[in-house]
């Protein structure tokens, strides 16, 4: 057991200071371990290192920058994990290898906003592998996603293949606060924090609709009905708030008295409320979407993002005004009520009205092709009349999801100081023969496609069947 | 783009005003035409089509007077896609019981059940699957959900039609079975089960066939069986209706292959994640497999060896294969699936082939569909670009001579919302 510890709450504020509802605290408090919330806001730190950066140059590519525009017969230049430069005309400097671009594209690498993997890993069907779901209360707000990744799950093998450099890893949608999100990098790692997006928030992930009413209405207790469901999250955002009090009363007080008892569910709610961790709101119908939007003002915190949101097209200027991306697919739809007006176009018509458009996959095959995903929107949306161009589209995988994720100064577009998250694609990637020939996360390479030595990372495929065979 | 694009689909509907049924004669001229015949690829062809049947296929075809005339504008023409593997007409909303039709619980009705019966030709799935050029499906029973029911067999599957006439086209065009880790666990929990329990139902038909007058008069021993499944069985051993059995596990295709040998049963191997490491054995025995080229997943320890390479090595060996999509709500995504097939190395033709003349082929329709030649049912699409790929989409689609709406209950509530939305 450690001796009392020191903490400064003055360096806590910092995380803090842009919401308004906790003053900066500036008191220094003693206490225990593990006691107060704010002692150590990160105890499962990232430990990621980035893999080895060369410098290099992309010759002769067409580029979609992520930022909305396309250069043809472009250069990119990678130094030291970064975007250096990109642009036509670009000198290669001495000292830079030279990859050949030339009949191939570049873009950001793909960011999965939603993503089982490593929580529902492969092989799936096996129930042993089903880590995502805590069914044992409506709001498990208090368990985390990277306590259940498992590092090994072969689709983070598959994910890279095709171009996946960065995913969001949610818990599933049977509770009404299904727990905590990890962003992660796709690299080949054995623990969870060398995996982690250094310095990404929290994501705490909540479920509209069909699946928390089903899961605790089936066994007689609520949420029953959707409006049990939002007495649930109401109840919830009371019960934060007045956490969030006691532990500010307790701090003004300078620390005298008993601190308020910690709780883990009520740290990742009271979290939400001061604006550090961000709402990744699973919600398909657009009555749904709206309240949720209520309730968020009711308790004064955002919604980052509604995925799935198959509706988002019957409220695209709601969700426009309220600076709320929409994370969806574009072929899923009609396998339950709640997703059975889902459209093709649904994507398409969010961005054309000005919003956050995303592609996400929820699903290990779909997020091998999440370029494919969103061809397949572009194509609809274009059959419809919007005229959105490659440069714009490719957005949805990238600089959008990087906005959802909260990373998006880091990671999601090819701009110079930027991290050098970069897919090499062996056509259009909005093409259907277009796969992933190259992909560099920081500047390090993570998969050749052209590399004999190139080999999977999972462990639970070693001496099985098919072993060796090429992807 | 878009503009021309919608001039043209303009010009179309100028030329084939609200098509009644398919007593005319109509002229589909200037496409670039994928036969999947021996005539190959037509450029600036024609295809005539009379009373819902394609009458010329060809560079020099004569146009009779009178006939409608669609130019294809160099366009690529296709037959229409055919999904196997499917519930399109069984099945609505899979999470809403009342909307599924693909399976009963009832004991004594299993190789009996018939997908033929309670098929929905208003179903809302069907102008969605058919948007993405599909115009013929194999609806497929599945199991019921009910744990206690152990039947060995799914039931009996349906070609059907999604449009241009009654969606029935033809009943029993396969018997569907699981085997794999599926099978084994309906059978009691192993595969020796099943296969022991296979084979002694399939003797009890042989045994009730010889002694039906016999089995009338109570003069036979009990049989498992009901008298409607065994009367459905005996086209199946008498080797007139293939069995589509969903197996994945190398070992258990080779076991499948070894019934349908000494029991003499056409054979039809659905998943087949593994069939690329028995692809030889496949072919040597001419027995066809579909496949999901996407589904590279390790999902279970029967599908340990899923890859993408999986139908390109299929096809190399010389095994038939037909490619299926991602199931009902999601059967548009059929021709992605060839392209991206296509993407891992398979030829562009027979991509093409695995969803059209292929699966034609192997449930017995090639007679009638599949292809684009004289005396074939008049399925066609006209794409605006390569069907294969996700960026193009049919610009016109004809079920036996009758030209199909380009709607959908999707694409009417998109246009109900961009124009009150914003």
């Amino acid at each position: 057991m450690r001796p009392f510890i020191l903490i400064l709450l003055a360096g806590l504020a910092a995380c803090a200071s842009n919401q308004a509802s906790v003053p900066p605290a500036v008191t220094a408090v003693q206490t225990r371990p593990g006691i107060d919330p704010f002692a150590d806001s990160d105890p499962f730190p990232s430990s990621y290192r980035p893999g080895p950066s060369m410098k290099f140059a992309i010759v002769g590519a067409t580029i979609l920058t992520g930022t909305g525009s396309r250069i043809d017969d472009g250069t990119l230049l990678v130094s030291d994990g970064k975007i250096e430069a990109l642009g036509t005309d670009l000198a290669v400097p001495a000292g830079y290898s030279r990859i050949d671009g030339r009949d191939r594209w570049v873009s950001p690498g793909v960011i999965d906003a939603h993503s089982h993997l490593g929580v529902w890993s492969q092989p799936e069907t096996v129930e042993a592998q089903s880590d995502v779901n805590e069914l044992t209360d409506p709001n498990t707000a208090q368990v985390w996603a990277e306590h259940s990744l498992w590092p090994q799950d072969p689709g983070f093998d598959a994910a890279r293949e095709a171009g996946v450099t960065t995913l969001l890893i949610l818990p599933g949608s049977g509770n009404l606060f299904g727990g905590r999100t990890v962003t992660v990098k796709n690299v080949p790692v054995t623990a969870v924090r060398d995996m982690k997006f250094p310095g990404a928030p929290y994501g705490l992930k909540i479920a509209c609709g069909e699946n928390p009413k089903r899961t605790y209405g089936g066994r007689g207790r609520s949420p029953a009905t959707r409006m049990g469901n939002v007495a649930g999250y109401r109840r919830a955002w009371i019960d934060a708030a007045d956490y969030a009090r006691r532990w500010e009363a307790w701090r003004k007080a300078g620390g005298a008295g008993d601190p308020p008892r910690r709780d883990l569910q009520m740290d990742t709610l009271a979290g939400v409320l001061r604006g550090e961790i961000l709402v990744q709101n699973h919600c398909y119908r657009a009555d749904e979407m709206a309240n949720m939007i209520d309730i968020a003002r009711e308790f004064g915190f955002r919604i980052r993002a509604f995925h799935h949101s198959n509706e988002a097209y019957k409220v695209a200027p709601l969700l426009v005004r309220e600076d709320i991306c929409a994370a969806t697919w574009t072929s899923w739809w009609g396998y339950k009520m709640e997703v059975f007006d889902a459209i093709e176009e649904n994507a398409a018509i969010v961005h054309a009205a000005g919003g956050c458009a995303i592609i996400h996959s929820d699903d290990n095959l779909v997020g091998q092709r999440l370029n494919q995903e969103a061809a397949a929107a572009l194509s609809a949306g274009r059959r419809a009349g919007l005229d959105i161009g490659e440069a714009e589209a490719i957005k949805w995988f990238t600089a959008n999801s990087a906005k959802a994720l909260g990373i998006a100064d880091r990671t999601g577009s090819l701009e110079p100081g930027k991290n050098a998250d970069v897919v090499l694609w062996s056509a259009n990637p909005f093409s259907i023969y277009a796969r992933a020939d190259r992909v560099w996360i920081d500047g390090a390479a993570v998969f050749d496609r052209g590399d004999p030595g190139y080999r999977r990372h999972s462990d639970f495929l070693v001496g099985q069947p098919g072993q060796g065979r090429r992807p | 783009m878009i503009g021309r694009l919608s001039i043209l689909l303009g010009a179309l509907s100028l030329l084939l005003p609200a098509l009644p049924a398919n007593a005319r004669t109509i002229a589909i001229t200037n496409g670039r035409i994928v036969t999947m015949v021996g005539a190959g690829e037509v450029d600036n062809g024609t295809i005539l089509v009379r009373d819902g049947r394609i009458v010329a296929v060809g560079a020099d075809v004569s146009i009779p007077a009178g006939a409608e005339i669609l130019d294809a504008g160099g366009r690529i023409v296709t037959p229409g896609l055919i999904a196997s593997g499917t519930a399109l007409g069984l099945i609505e909303v899979r999470n809403v019981e009342a909307a599924d039709d693909r399976a009963t619980d009832r004991s004594d009705v299993s190789a009996a059940f018939d997908a033929g019966y309670g098929l929905n030709p208003d179903s809302l799935l069907i102008p969605v699957a058919r948007l993405g050029g599909i115009t013929r499906a194999i609806a497929t029973p599945s199991y019921g959900n009910d744990g206690n029911r152990e039947l060995l067999f799914a039931g009996q599957a349906a070609a059907i039609a999604l449009g241009g006439g009654p969606i029935l086209v033809k009943r029993g065009v396969a018997m569907v079975l699981d085997m794999g880790d599926a099978g084994a666990e309906r059978a009691g929990g192993a595969r020796g089960g099943e296969i022991v329990a296979l084979r002694a139902v399939l003797a009890e038909v042989r045994d009730y066939v010889r002694r039906r007058a016999a089995y009338d008069r109570g003069e036979t021993r009990d049989y498992s069986l009901s008298r409607a499944d065994l009367e459905a069985l005996i086209p199946l051993v008498e080797g007139r209706m293939p069995l589509l059995v969903s197996v994945n596990r190398a070992s258990d295709i080779r076991d499948a292959l070894a019934l349908a040998r000494d029991e003499r049963l056409k054979l039809i191997v659905e998943g087949g994640a593994e069939a690329w490491r028995v692809a030889a054995e496949l072919a040597r025995a001419r027995i066809p497999v579909l496949v999901t080229p996407v589904d590279n997943k390790p999902a279970s320890f029967e599908t340990l060896g899923a890859t993408l390479t999986n139908a390109r090595r299929l096809a190399e060996a010389g095994v038939l294969i037909a490619i299926q999509g991602n199931g009902n709500n999601r059967e548009r995504e059929l021709r992605y699936n060839a392209g991206n097939a296509v993407a891992a190395g398979l030829p562009w033709q027979q991509g093409l082939a695995a969803i059209t003349v292929n699966p034609a082929r192997i449930f017995g329709l090639a007679e009638q569909i599949g292809s684009l030649e004289a005396g074939k049912d008049a399925d066609i699409v006209i794409w605006d670009g390569d069907p294969l790929d996700t960026l193009a989409r049919p610009v016109a689609i004809f079920i036996r001579g009758e030209r199909q709406p380009m709607t959908s209950r999707q694409t009417e509530l998109r246009d109900r919302y961009r124009s009150d939305g914003r």
